[in-house]
């Protein structure tokens, strides 16, 4: 038997010979791929090369999609997240996701961190509350900002500060893993650094993965990187390596720019 | 020449204007490239370059109709209408005139049957004074209908020789013929505006009247309504208090009608949009929509005729004695019904209207279906449905057959929903059917009671589409 290169714990999800059909058309062919703790993962790729597909696969969104048919292993701590007990309003409380555009409901800035604790659970009084909304705020870099308003509307906030808004959102509910898909392409270079600076902050704490097709911005957040090409992974592998010295052709001429 | 005739005839010239318009303009096309200005050239490949014509023939050809037939129809529809008073006036100056009695009734009387027996209306006079009018009237009805046919051809004609005068190969006919369409179009659009205005202009005459007989205090808050006791001479203090009215309106379509209407129509759209199979939406939306077709007056029956008595019983096994056969509740229950696809469609708009992206973002946060409608989706949509309710319930209330056929006459100042309650529609109906004078306090009322009607829907519908706009704006 060879030397298992992964630590002995088991990755926090991992996709096995995973398939996405959208009706009759194959999105996503065989990815088998790891996600943990202790890294960011980049998925990069030229687009419609099923990169929010697949993303969308690890906390069951396709579900939403009607169509949508998801075939293979994924697990969450070693759980099958597609095995009919599991409680799909749950597993999406454990993988939170951040979407492309910034998304915040039309509620006050309070009420959005406020949604996903309330609608768990998670807090037995107003002051259990407050305590939550101000850590998720802190920690998505967005207090400062909005402690003195925290009843004004989330839709009001600039693009970038929706976007933290959303992220804060997100980790309120205390998820393990936290689903990213273009987080940044909505927003300017300054709010793009800043949603950056907190993915760096983050990591460590939640195992996250990010879709972006910014190759700065993968090398610069991501330490580990997945190429993906026509719904198959190309390649993956440590990000610095990926960028530096790829193994496969078509991940050469894509982070060249050759096309995507 | 009759009136008719003169018409065909018209149109009949419009058409040879547009075709030999058209003939002319192609004619002088061809001649455009046929004899170019310079010597025929040698060389077969050179185009010959003439003056192309900067229209299509059947511009030029639609230009010339245009100038032959709108005077001229236009001339003849004003001549049509003031030709009565100009044969009036030349009869009056016929010597038979000096015999005609004094006073207008016998006057008029005697003009009109002449005017009958010369028109072939009637056969013979009843009043034999009128025969020495027949003539005079034949005569009058000769000269200006000739006369009039005469200036409407003269006009056709000028218009022809004028369009065809300006048929060049640079004439822009095309232009020209777009720019009367648009004037056209422009009046049609006028005409629906201008009526309107006519129809408020009427109402508020008609109501002032009204207010000058009765004091639009006592109008607007008296609570008691007996429009009867004023026409048998009581005085028309204390008999046109219009609250028990308003009252019957709002209970009848502000209250019972929006509680049926709303839940029912709110959550069948919750169901449509968030919950059905893109098939069965297919199936349900347009049944639903059906509904909205069906004729008021068959909801009335129903209303009338099952609902009511059913009310009615439904009332006494729970022992309410006073329980009537016309009942607000049984009105106000089918009314709501009859506004439900009408609610329902509203909601459905404005919650389809919420960007997808607020779904996905609650449903990503590990909330259910019915938690993301509840939180987000119906707060968000809440702007376009408020507005939608609104329009309703100004549709509502402006609502006749249902009352009239079910809701009663007595104007109670009453909660009870099993009691008889009357509208402002129901009364507005029952004030101006029978034999009525026109200048009496109890019609006008009907004229100061749509004014009301019409002032408050107004309202509801300018507010109701300021929030449904303001809303729509939000998610552009
Ligand atoms: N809801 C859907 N229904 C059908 N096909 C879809 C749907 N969403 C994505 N696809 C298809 O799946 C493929 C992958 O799309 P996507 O995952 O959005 O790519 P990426 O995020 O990499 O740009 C594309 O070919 C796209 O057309
Ligand atoms: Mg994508």
């Amino acid at each position: 038997m060879t030397e298992q290169t992964t630590p002995s714990a088991p990755p926090k999800m991992a996709a096995r010979h995973v398939n996405v059909f959208y009706g009759d058309k194959q999105a996503i062919r065989d990815v088998s791929i790891e996600i943990d703790n202790d890294h960011v993962i980049a998925f990069i790729g030229p687009s419609g090369c099923g990169k929010s597909t697949f993303l969308r696969t690890l906390n069951r969104m396709n579900d939403t999609v009607a169509g949508a048919r998801v075939e293979g292993d994924i697990t969450l701590d070693g759980e099958n997240i597609y095995d009919p007990s599991m409680d799909v309003v749950q597993l999406r409380a454990r993988v939170g996701m951040v979407f492309q555009k910034p998304n915040p409901f039309p509620k006050s800035i309070y009420d959005n961190i406020a949604y996903g604790p309330r609608i768990h659970g998670l807090a037995n009084s107003k002051a259990d509350l407050d305590v939550i909304v101000e850590s998720a705020l802190r920690r998505a870099g967005l207090w400062d900002e909005v402690k003195d308003r925290l009843k004004d509307s989330g839709t009001a906030l600039s693009g970038g500060q929706q976007q933290r808004l959303c992220i804060g959102r997100a980790i309120a509910v205390e998820p393990e893993v936290i689903l990213m898909d273009e987080p940044c392409s909505a927003l300017d270079p300054i709010a793009t650094a800043k949603i950056e600076e907190l993915i760096h902050e983050l990591r460590g704490r939640y195992a996250i993965a990010i879709v972006t097709h910014n190759m700065q911005q993968a090398a610069r957040v991501s330490q580990r990187t997945a190429f993906f090409h026509l719904g198959t992974l190309v390649e993956y592998g440590v990000t610095s390596e990926i960028f530096t010295n790829p193994r496969e052709d078509r991940t050469k001429d894509y982070i060249t720019g050759r096309y995507g | 020449m009759s009136g008719t005739a003169i018409t065909i005839l018209i149109i009949g010239l419009g058409l040879i204007a547009w075709l030999s318009a058209r003939a002319r303009a192609l004619r002088l096309a061809h001649a455009g490239r046929a004899s170019p200005p310079s010597a025929p050239s040698p060389a077969p490949e050179a185009r010959p370059r003439g003056p192309l014509l900067h229209s299509l023939p059947s511009y030029h050809g639609w230009y010339a109709a245009i100038w032959v037939a709108v005077p001229a129809l236009l001339f003849l529809t004003v001549w049509t209408s003031l030709m009565p008073g100009l044969v009036t006036d030349r009869v009056l100056q016929d010597p038979a005139a000096a015999t005609l009695p004094q006073d207008a009734f016998s006057r008029g009387a005697i003009l009109s049957e002449g005017r009958a027996i010369a028109q072939g209306k009637a056969a013979a006079a009843f009043d034999p004074r009128s025969n020495a009018f027949v003539e005079p009237y034949r005569e009058a009805q000769r000269f200006y209908s000739i006369g009039g046919g005469v200036i409407a051809l003269l006009l056709a004609f000028a218009g022809g020789a004028y369009a065809f005068t300006r048929i060049r190969p640079d004439f822009r006919a095309r232009t020209r013929v777009e720019r009367l369409v648009m004037l056209g179009l422009l009046i049609a659009s006028l005409i629906a505006i201008i009526t309107t205005v006519g129809i408020v202009a009427s109402l508020l005459w008609e109501s002032i009247r009204f207010f000058s007989l009765v004091n639009p205090v006592d109008f607007l808050f008296g609570t008691k309504w007996s429009p009867q006791s004023a026409a048998l001479g009581y005085g028309n203090e204390n008999a046109f208090g219009a609250v028990p009215l308003f009252w019957g309106t709002i209970f009848i379509g502000a209250i019972i009608a929006m509680a049926v209407a709303i839940p029912l129509g709110l959550m069948s759209a919750i169901y449509l949009t968030q919950y059905a199979r893109p098939a069965a939406r297919k199936w349900l939306k347009p049944i639903l929509e059906v509904l909205a077709g069906v004729p008021t007056v068959v909801y009335g029956y129903f209303a009338a005729l099952t609902i009511a008595p059913a009310m009615r019983d439904f009332a006494v096994s729970i022992g309410i004695s006073s329980a009537s056969s016309e009942s607000a509740l049984a009105a106000g229950l089918v009314m709501g019904v009859m506004i439900i696809p009408f609610v329902s469609s509203m909601a459905d708009d404005s919650i389809s209207s919420v960007p997808q992206a607020m779904r996905d973002g609650s449903l990503a946060m590990g909330a259910t279906t019915s938690e993301t409608i509840r939180q987000v989706l119906l707060p968000a949509a809440l702007p376009g449905v408020v507005g939608g309710v609104l329009l309703a319930v100004s549709r509502a209330i402006g609502e006749t057959m249902i009352v009239v056929m079910a809701a009663g006459l007595a104007a109670n100042l009453t909660l009870n929903p099993f009691a008889s309650v009357t509208t402002v529609t129901t009364q507005i109906v029952q004030l101006l059917t029978g034999d009525q004078e026109f200048d009496s306090a109890k019609t006008l009322a009907a004229f100061a009671l749509g004014l009301v009607l019409f002032i408050v829907t107004l309202l509801l519908n300018i507010v109701a589409l300021q929030v449904v706009k303001r809303y729509r704006e939000a998610y552009e």
